[in-house]
């Protein structure tokens, strides 16, 4: 076991891990953050995607012994559930989910790629989730609601 | 009286989901979300073998391993070993060999439940998989259909003596009436075998909960009401003690339509050691035990006049049932049997169907089921009778689809159409796409011998939704029925509670449902709460599969309505000293007519139901109403879905560069959901045209069980969709609603492949496997040009 010390949405966690223990699995089982979950066993999914130090990661490919002193960012945490992430508030607006189970992936993926590229075309919008899966959407609203996210995104900062 | 929104304008408006907020924060209650103090947590030995018998088996090891408190083997497990039941023997004869929840004595397919054994943490128990000992003698391998059947072959199920489950005929004639035909054009489709991956995996967990003798099972299911039936005929736990409950649930796509033997396991378990017991599949399982969908070899021969009029359409179709019978796996082609003849007019039809064992993973239904099969066959045909006669593709279809105004049409597949507008959405289809212009571009494209060739790929389909008038279901063996029920419940301060018996998992019903009993009960849609999926709070229903929710569900919501506005008036009139004739009732309001200050709100007719302290004579307290309806027939949604396909002659490389889809699913009660299934629906298809396809090795090892190597499309694998609708309303229903899950996977699959074989036909091409990869179409240009 190895003692580590993580901070996630906001609140510091000191616990003990099985050094082979997934960060996913760390953060739902460990700690209960149940809001990221688990699609796939083989990192092709990225339901499971969080921000570690504010980089989007797939939290199945990392040990939570990696994360030790890194501050990560899940779905939980993008917003406090009253003020809405602007990514959010455009995946609602566009139907970019319906089962809603790749949304917690999707939304950071999204939050990342804006991050890096905050005015991104159709084409980088559509390279920049491909490791993101959704068996729901067929894309097109996701696409939008990226698009849309940007926009508000933009105003914001304006 | 100000600003009152005008009673019905919740309905056919796109609101945005009540879903949303929860779905978008993660505060969701996903099955594997749910941790129970005590829980047990069970792994699955499952066969790494295709056919084997096992010699040996040992489970005492794994009892060794820290944290595990049971593990079991069919002989352990005992009595509590029940089997999945077949709920649809579709002829007498059917064979049906035994579906045991832990294999007995031979293992039938990879990913075959061996053994189980149960720990106080999921990864204890996984770990303790590697203390049992199994030993197998391997057996060949029955994985090719026409193999299968052929005498001498070695059987799946020995002591069924065939790898025939089933032959059925419908219709007939065809050979006769062959005669008069002066073209006839035979193929042979290949439907492949896919995987329904849905993103959230299987996850069940059971718990006695200490009240009464209740157990209560959470499951990632799309049928918590089918369920329970099974589960308390299966294993004996007795009906009214078994609740479940499907709490969000993460797409389904017929693949959560199922009593899985791991269900059966994780009850028994929980009620034998008095514990909560849980498993959530990895993503490697679901692919290898959750069921599979298509795999069918389908013989087409069509026969037409010179002038392109449709004289027959013979089917004789190879079903791969994979190694046992799931609850309706046999059933799955008989869907697709009715639809072979799709939107046209002809005289005869033969359809045969042979039901195939062989020892992979049992197939059942996925998005369509059936239907896609059906519509990939007939839409593939007759662009291949167009070619034939030299007719341009849809002036074929044109002079053979049933015209509007000849519905309601019963064709000759036997079903009665109730409506359908085939001009008006193919009128649409061809102005969004510009089909002319792209006509006119593949032309110049073929006279220049360019590298890239473009096709225009064409799908006029229709569809059977609505499952199910359940005398139809009765005719056809199946031993269930299809209705649905619902309960409007007006509380004394209020707020409605609309409970349903269907079943979400991505649809959006709280939404939808909500909408539809705003527009009669004229409550806004922020008081209405959708109670569903709970055989606790929702005890009637027959759930979410085969595009029925609206079509049958929706009716019963309307009726239940209705319903609840027919008793309140009565209370309303008494209160108001009138006759029920003379109150009106607007946007949630009882109005005396012609006197508009004596008025009554519906919450406060609900309080004085409650209070009951001044109700008519004869009128029971509380103010709810329920209806199951039970639908007369089918609903018939159609569209004309449009590609444009870029084929790159010398890689095989193929590209969608424009996709058009026009769907008539009747009235819509939320657009914006509506054009999400669509989307949704028409990915899947293209994925079955270009990318997916379950494999297996002649050892009946899976090739491509994960996945890094089952290419489910990411979004830099499709384009944006173009799409619009037109409204043919149903006459089958009230709400005059059609259905529209399944429409876009229905319909865009062979309109991909239409693109591509139009693009490369002048090479001498007239077919591509599916998935069209480059390699495939790389070689169906070789071979043609003659090459190997």
């Amino acid at each position: 076991m190895q003692n580590i010390k993580v901070t996630v949405d906001g609140t510091t966690y000191q616990k003990e891990v099985e050094p082979r223990t997934l960060l996913v699995h760390f953060l739902r089982d460990d700690l209960g953050r149940v809001g990221t979950v688990i699609g796939c066993d083989t990192s092709n999914c990225g339901a499971c995607t969080v921000l570690v130090d504010g980089v989007s990661m797939k939290s199945c490919s990392m040990l939570a012994v990696q994360a030790d002193g890194s501050e990560i960012t899940t779905i939980q945490g993008v917003s406090d559930g009253n003020e809405w992430h602007p990514v959010q508030s455009a995946f609602k607006e566009c139907h970019g989910l319906q089962c809603g189970y790749c949304t917690p992936g999707m939304v950071i993926s999204a939050i990342d790629l804006l991050n890096e590229n905050p005015h991104p075309t159709e084409a980088e919008i559509r390279e920049g989730l491909e490791g993101n899966l959704c068996r729901c959407t067929g894309y097109h609203n996701i696409v939008k609601s990226v698009q849309l996210a940007a926009e508000l995104m933009e105003g914001a900062t304006r | 009286m100000t600003d009152v929104v005008d009673t019905g304008t919740a309905l056919g408006r796109p609101i945005k989901r009540k879903e949303d907020a929860r779905l978008l924060h993660g505060q969701t209650n996903w099955t594997d979300n749910i941790r129970l103090p005590g829980t047990l947590h069970m792994a699955i030995l499952r066969s790494p073998l295709a056919h084997a018998k096992i010699t040996n088996l040992d489970v005492s090891g794994a009892l060794a391993m820290p944290n595990v408190v049971a593990a079991f083997g069919a002989a352990e497990l005992g009595e509590l070993n029940s089997s999945v039941p077949c709920v649809w023997p579709v002829t007498d004869d059917m064979v049906a060999p035994d579906f045991p929840a832990l294999v007995k004595d031979t293992v039938h397919h990879v990913g075959d439940c061996v053994a189980v054994v149960l720990a106080t943490d999921a990864v204890s128990a996984a770990d303790a998989l590697e203390g049992i000992s199994v030993d197998y003698e391997p057996l060949q391998a029955v994985v090719n259909m026409e193999s299968a059947i052929r005498a001498g072959s070695t059987l799946v199920h020995e002591d069924k003596g065939t790898n025939t489950c089933y032959v059925y005929h419908l219709g007939g004639g065809y050979d006769e009436k062959v005669k008069e035909a002066d073209v006839v054009v035979k193929r042979r489709f290949i439907n492949q075998r896919l995987i329904p991956a849905f993103m959230e995996p299987r996850s069940v967990i059971a718990a006695p909960m200490g009240m009464s003798n209740e157990i209560t099972m959470w499951s990632a299911t799309q049928i918590p009401h089918i369920l329970r039936l099974l589960i308390a005929l299966v294993t004996g736990i007795p009906e009214n003690n078994l609740r479940v409950i499907a709490p969000d649930v993460g797409g389904g796509f017929g693949g959560k339509l199922q009593l899985y033997r791991e269900e059966i396991l994780v009850a028994q378990l929980a009620r034998k050691l008095g514990r909560p017991v849980k498993w959530t599949e990895t993503r490697s399982e679901n692919m290898v035990a959750t069921h599979h969908g298509r795999d069918h070899i389908q013989d087409i021969e069509i026969a037409a006049k010179s002038d392109g009029t449709l004289v027959g359409l013979k089917v004789d179709l190879k079903a791969n049932m994979g190694a046992y019978l799931q609850i309706i796996t046999p059933g799955i082609p008989l869907l697709g049997m009715f639809m072979y003849p799709g939107i046209y007019k002809m005289e005869a039809y033969d359809f045969t169907c042979t039901g195939v064992f062989t020892n992979t993973t049992p197939t059942d239904a996925y998005r369509g089921a059936g239907r896609p099969e059906a519509t990939y066959a007939i839409e593939r045909i007759i662009d291949e009778l167009a070619a034939e006669l030299g007719m341009e593709p849809m002036e074929l279809r044109r002079k053979n689809w049933i015209k509007h105004e000849e519905f309601p049409y019963t064709t000759i597949a036997g079903l009665t159409y109730d409506s359908g507008n085939y001009e008006a959405a193919t009128a649409r289809a061809l102005e969004l796409f510009d089909y002319d212009g792209l006509r006119a571009e593949q032309k110049r494209r073929r006279d220049s011998g360019n590298r890239v060739q473009l096709g225009i790929g064409i799908s006029t389909f229709t569809e059977m939704c609505g499952l199910a008038p359940s005398r139809t279901l009765g005719a056809l063996k199946y031993v269930a029925g299809g209705w649905e029920h619902c309960t409007v419940r007006v509380l004394p301060t209020g707020k409605v509670e609309v409970i349903t018996g269907t079943s979400p998992h991505g649809q959006g019903h709280e939404t939808a449902w909500s909408q539809i009993a705003s527009s009669i009960l004229g409550v806004p849609v922020e008081d209405i709460e959708v109670v569903h999926s709970d055989t606790g709070r929702a005890p009637y229903g027959m759930d979410t599969y085969g595009s029925r929710s609206l079509a049958v569900g929706g009716q019963a919501i309307k009726a239940a309505s209705d319903r609840v506005v027919e008793k309140a008036k009565i209370i309303a009139a008494h209160q108001l000293e009138c006759s029920p004739a003379d109150l009106e009732y607007i946007n949630g309001v009882f109005h005396v007519k012609g006197d508009p200050e004596k008025a009554q709100p519906l919450g406060a007719v609900a309080f004085e139901a409650f209070t009951a302290h001044n109700l008519p004579d004869g009128v029971e307290p509380t103010l709810s109403a329920e209806a199951t309806i039970d639908p007369q027939d089918f609903s018939y949604p159609h569209g004309t879905h449009l590609a444009a396909m870029e084929v790159d002659t010398e890689t095989g490389k193929v590209k969608l560069r424009k996709y058009v889809c026009v769907d008539d699913v009747g009235v819509q009660v939320n657009p914006m959901i509506v054009e999400g299934q669509v989307h949704g629906g028409v990915a899947q298809g293209i994925a079955q045209a270009l990318y997916e396809g379950a494999n297996y090795d002649e050892d009946g090892q899976p090739q491509n069980a994960n996945l890094s190597t089952y290419l489910l499309p990411s979004a830099a694998d499709l384009p944006s969709f173009i799409t619009d609708t037109t409204c043919t309303p149903s006459t089958t229903n009230p709400l005059g609603t059609k259905g529209v899950g399944e429409a876009g996977a229905i319909a865009s699959t062979p309109a991909i492949v239409n693109g591509i074989v139009d693009a490369i036909r002048h090479l001498g091409v007239n077919d591509v496997l599916m998935p069209a990869t480059p390699m495939t179409v790389w070689k169906a240009i070789q071979a043609a040009q003659g090459g190997k």
